[in-house]
């Protein structure tokens, strides 16, 4: 077999998967029907904050197509567990967090606009629309808490805690960061608010629920990143059915940005239902109710502090965030704004004492989880604010202000508990300096002061923990599973292979990476290699895809199955060959001996696998199928310099992004192509959260953006071409050297893009979004004060 | 959605008697607006009445005057009319910016209008150009057709089969798109004649479009953007929210006229 077939790592080949979705062949949940399925609609709460006094399903009930209604009752009467949240976090007095009660269907109250009330299953979605709105509800309005300023003031949310806090925690060494404080000859202070996104992912959540009375099993279809999580959830923690009565299938999943990991109510209700009416259940997110109950991102406040001596290098951070919960505790929420939050304060620099509060509040809103980045976006956007606040307090140059201050010896053990394990920040700084060509940024401002233009520029040298992560480590801070990746590598008769994962994709393209993996590994053409994912009933176990860990975690788990289906071929080989073991050479997919013309393909070594004729099999088992558990040993630490440079047209306030540079280090490549793509989503949804994004609640706890008419996307016209550059220091911490790149663009671009605005408007303080209309607003104030002085 | 009867007449006649039968139903001229708002179950009309086979709603001739448009004519046309491009090329330049261009392909002309949408495009022009809005009835200056949010002078069963916009020494059409929805957060639509300038404006009147008319008099003495530097609209009038408040509003309607006159002095 020519090498030519071979697909190596590093080659930017066109995704495998996209045959499929370009030509209308994709199979995502909403595209299934099974024979009989009903429709489910669920009736949500129309108030943020209300009692329950009287639900009379009577009527709405009696109507035509109606199927049957169930309501919470009839969840707590089948023995139906709360929904989970799976990260304990403990606050600082040593209290466990308290978690809010949070039934799938409301009980005697509703907490958020949206929150579910009950469920109609009827013969058509429409009937099920027309039942639902002849359901009779007593509520008795309670205050709304949609404020997070004035959460802990406000109405009591849940009974189990007081003053609406889930828990109040800490991280670091509060007596040294105080100490650092006392002998600082410069301090800076920042107050910042992270602007609640809503996920908006292409496909909307959906799910069929499907029970065989015969087998008494389950099958759901639903939309998620980790369906064996959902399984072991569903079955473990809600006890729908045990876990061997219960396959969660994944199929094609249109996006998920984080709002797909969690175990939402209505694929438990749809599970649930299928057996009490006897059908399968099919349930579809339309895009209001996306907008409603989808778990949200980000949504903190915080104030912070940045301790320097007189030459301008730091001593200290002190951060106290409050962090918007929602109105209950969503499945992975509480290890948000605590460890993938606050772990990461120390950035790019070298910070001798850091110490952090986070003060987790419950509003009525809905549920806010992991969104891309999922923490680490939160701490880059402090670090990168407060170090180019301070740059400019002492009258520095940003780039040398951070240079001066940056890590550079490695293993280096930051004060909040991350080791980074190898990086080289200096370089991709001055890479970015370079593309972006800063040293010429004066020139161009002038030229655009010329035009009647503000023109900005701003860095932003992110770093973020992915490949989530060493088990024994996140169990020691609180999580309720192992964070390891599974693989089987199944290679068949006639030498072509099906990889089996635990990772899913959904957009990623593991469909193509990993049998490049594979190709590059085994010398086989990547046309011969498949990819099986998010099927319990094909995969073993796994974890699921987020944290940017399928390359680093995922691939790891393939590339120690592969080592392990190579070690076993070269036994047979050797038997074929009637050479040693030892002397058996496996290259370009053919085992050689050593030092001779004697060699084999590696697919009649795989033939000969299967027919057993050559080996005895006393020795050697036939067949050439093998799994591997990859557990890895750090956190991953993919770091990079991005540059956003703007002008804004003081009469509308429009902000133009000129040009966005983007310089990452994410260790080694598999596929540029597809890293490129996931790079520049990434800066589309950091520029949207700078500019465009935010979910807005008004004082009574409705939604106000509830649909595109109100919630801006990022648009292809809003964003420039992208320089996309990167620099590379392998990752010592798993067999591949991968660090991960699938979030860096949401993590490094918020705050890349406010430096460049606040430089461009003069001042500190510009919201997120800055819209045209803020934007106005700040200059007219600026120019007000200038006109009074 | 829900359930309603479709009927698609092929006469003028049929539809008047179709909406005098049945006082639940409602034309559809488009459904670029409609669609959504029936899909969101937010309307539950019993029948639609598809005005799209019926002869003579369709078109763009050249008059005397200037041009005659048939309701019934999908922006797309206007705004890839050669005749349209000669004769009022800011009309086209409004029509090719309306929406995206799925909703250039159904929307139109008269559907627009019927509904005024405070946030619309194409009432800026026809206030602008002093259009006449012809029904089924009688012919209706644009001074007197736009009432307020989504209302008209069009009374019960009453259907516009064209409009006659005359011809204008220059015009110009600059939009401002809210960042979400893209439709207009300040459209203002300048035509000058021999005799005076218009100025009106879609997408920030709290009663939707109106006419400037401090700025028209203004550009009728003295054409040039630099004349309404010290003119701006009152933000008492503009409606406030989301997006930006009132005063953000009148500065962007000050803005886009300095563009739009800019732009038709060209």
């Amino acid at each position: 077999m020519s090498t030519a077939t071979i697909t190596p790592i590093g080659a930017a080949v066109r995704r495998k998967e996209d045959h499929r979705f370009i030509t209308g062949k994709g199979r995502y949940t909403d595209d299934l029907d099974r024979p009989g399925q009903a429709y489910a609609y669920f009736l949500r709460s129309p108030f943020a904050h209300a009692a329950i006094r009287g639900l009379d399903i009577a009527a709405a009930k009696a109507m035509p197509g109606v199927v049957d209604i169930l309501t919470g009752a009839d969840l707590a009467a089948d023995g139906i567990g709360d929904l989970i949240c799976g990260w304990m976090i403990h606050s600082k007095d040593g209290s466990p967090m308290k978690m809010g009660s949070h039934p799938a269907l409301a009980k005697d109250k509703v907490r958020y606009v949206g929150d579910h009330v009950a469920v109609v299953i009827a013969e058509s979605l429409n009937a099920a629309k027309d039942a639902a709105a002849a359901i009779a509800v007593d509520y008795e309005e309670l205050p709304a808490v949609a404020d997070l300023a004035h959460a802990r003031e406000g109405a009591q949310i849940h009974d189990c805690a007081p003053a609406n806090t889930a828990f109040e925690w800490e991280l670091g060494d509060k007596a040294a960061t105080e100490a650092a404080f006392a002998r600082a000859a410069h301090v800076t202070t920042i107050d910042l608010v992270n602007n609640r996104l809503a996920p908006n992912p292409m496909e909307p959540r959906a799910a069929i629920g499907d029970y065989d009375s015969g087998d008494e099993a389950y099958t759901l279809w639903t939309t998620s990143q980790n369906p064996h999580v959902a399984r072991l959830v569903l079955s473990a923690f809600v006890g729908i059915a045990p876990e061997h009565k219960l396959r969660v299938i994944a199929p094609d999943v249109g996006g998920g940005f984080g709002s797909k990991i969690f175990i939402y109510a209505e694929e438990t209700v749809c599970a649930w239902a299928s057996r009490r009416v006897g059908r399968p259940v099919k349930w579809t997110s339309d895009r209001s109710e996306a907008f409603l109950s989808d778990a949200h991102g980000r949504d903190h406040r915080t104030h912070a502090e940045l301790a320097l001596d007189a030459e301008g290098k730091i001593l200290g951070l002190r951060v106290h965030t409050r962090a918007n919960m929602g109105a209950y505790l969503s499945t992975f929420a509480s290890s948000i704004p605590t460890y993938l939050y606050a772990t990461l304060l120390s950035g790019q620099y070298d910070i001798p004492a850091i110490y952090c509060e986070v003060d987790a509040l419950y509003t009525t809103t809905a549920p806010v989880d992991a969104y891309r980045g999922a923490g680490r976006p939160e701490a880059t956007f402090l670090v990168e604010r407060i170090v180019e606040k301070a740059a400019r307090e002492l009258g520095q140059d940003s780039a040398q202000f951070r240079r001066r201050n940056f890590i550079t010896a490695f293993p280096h053990q930051t004060p909040v508990i991350m080791n980074y394990d190898a990086g080289d920040y200096g370089a991709a700084l001055d890479k970015a300096l370079e593309f972006s060509d800063y040293a010429g940024f004066p020139v161009r401002q002038a030229e655009a002061a010329r035009r009647g233009k503000l023109r900005g520029i701003g860095l932003s040298n992110y770093i973020e923990a992915c490949g989530i992560a060493p088990s024994a480590a996140v169990g020691s801070l609180g999580a309720g599973v192992g964070l390891w990746e599974s693989a089987e590598v199944r290679v068949n008769p006639t030498g072509n292979v099906e990889v089996l994962t635990g990772s899913h994709s959904h957009g990623q393209g593991h469909e193509t990476t990993f049998a490049q993996l594979v190709s590059a590994r085994l010398g086989i053409p990547i046309e011969q290699v498949s990819v099986v994912h998010g099927d319990t009933d094909k995969v073993q176990f796994g974890m699921g895809t987020y944290g940017s860990r399928s390359g680093a975690v995922g691939m790891s788990a393939i590339s120690r199955a592969l080592d392990k289906v190579e070690a076993k071929a070269k036994k047979i080989a050797a038997y074929m060959l009637e050479a040693s073991e030892g002397d058996i050479e496996f290259k370009d997919g053919r085992f050689t001996v050593a030092g001779t013309d004697r060699s084999l393909a590696f697919a009649e070594v795989a033939l000969n696998a299967y027919v057993a004729h050559k080996f005895p099999t006393s020795e050697i088992e036939p067949g050439l199928k093998e799994g591997a558990f990859y557990d890895p040993t750090n956190f991953t630490f993919p770091a990079g310099c991005h540059v956003c440079e703007l002008e804004v047209d003081p009469l509308t306030g429009v902000t133009t992004i000129v040009n966005f540079t983007a310089v990452d280090d994410f260790g080694v490549v598999i596929n540029p192509m597809i890293v490129e793509g996931q790079v520049h989503g990434g800066i589309a949804q950091g520029v949207g959260q700078a500019l465009l994004e935010g979910v807005v609640y008004d004082a009574d706890g409705q939604l106000v953006t509830g649909s595109y008419m109100d919630y801006t996307m990022p648009r292809a016209g809003d964003l420039p071409a992208f320089q996309v550059g990167m620099t590379q220091t392998r990752c010592p911490s798993n067999p591949l050297g991968i660090k991960g790149c699938g979030e860096a663009g949401a993590i490094a671009a918020p705050a890349a893009v406010i430096n460049a605005l606040t430089q461009a408007l003069g001042t500190e303080e510009v919201p997120m979004p800055a819209t045209p209309a803020r934007v106005w607003e700040i200059i007219q104030a600026r120019a007000a004060r200038a006109a009074a002085e | 959605m829900f359930a309603f009867t479709y009927q698609r007449p092929e006469a003028l006649s049929d539809a008047v008697g179709a909406l005098a039968a049945d006082g639940e139903a409602k034309l559809l001229a488009g459904g670029q607006t409609l669609l959504p708002t029936l899909k969101q179950r937010l309307a539950q009309p019993s029948a639609l009445v598809d005005l799209s086979r019926i002869p003579g709603l369709v078109g763009i001739t050249r008059t005397a005057e200037g041009l005659a448009i048939g309701a019934m004519t999908r922006h797309v046309e206007v705004a890839s009319s050669p005749v349209v491009r000669e004769v009022i090329p800011a009309l086209a330049d409004l029509a090719g910016g309306i929406g995206d261009v799925a909703v250039r392909n159904r929307g139109t002309l008269g559907g627009s209008l019927a509904n005024d949408d405070p946030t619309a495009d194409y009432p800026a022009a026809v206030l602008a150009l002093n259009a006449i809005v012809v029904t089924d009835r009688r012919e209706i200056p644009a001074g007197d057709y736009f009432r307020g949010l989504f209302e008209t002078a069009l009374e019960e069963g009453e259907i516009i089969t064209r409009v006659d916009f005359p011809q204008v020494e220059c015009a110009a059409y600059m939009k401002f798109r809210n960042p979400a929805s893209r439709y207009a957060m300040a459209g203002v639509f300048v035509a000058k004649t021999a005799a005076e300038v218009r100025v009106a404006v879609t997408g920030a009147g709290q009663s939707g479009v109106f006419l400037w008319t401090e700025a028209g008099e203004a550009l009728t003495s003295d054409f040039s953007p630099q004349v309404l530097d010290t003119l701006t609209p009152d933000p008492d009038e503009l409606m406030s929210d989301l997006h930006g408040s009132a005063a953000y509003r009148a500065q962007l309607v000050k803005v886009m006229a300095q563009r739009a006159v800019e732009k038709a002095a060209r």
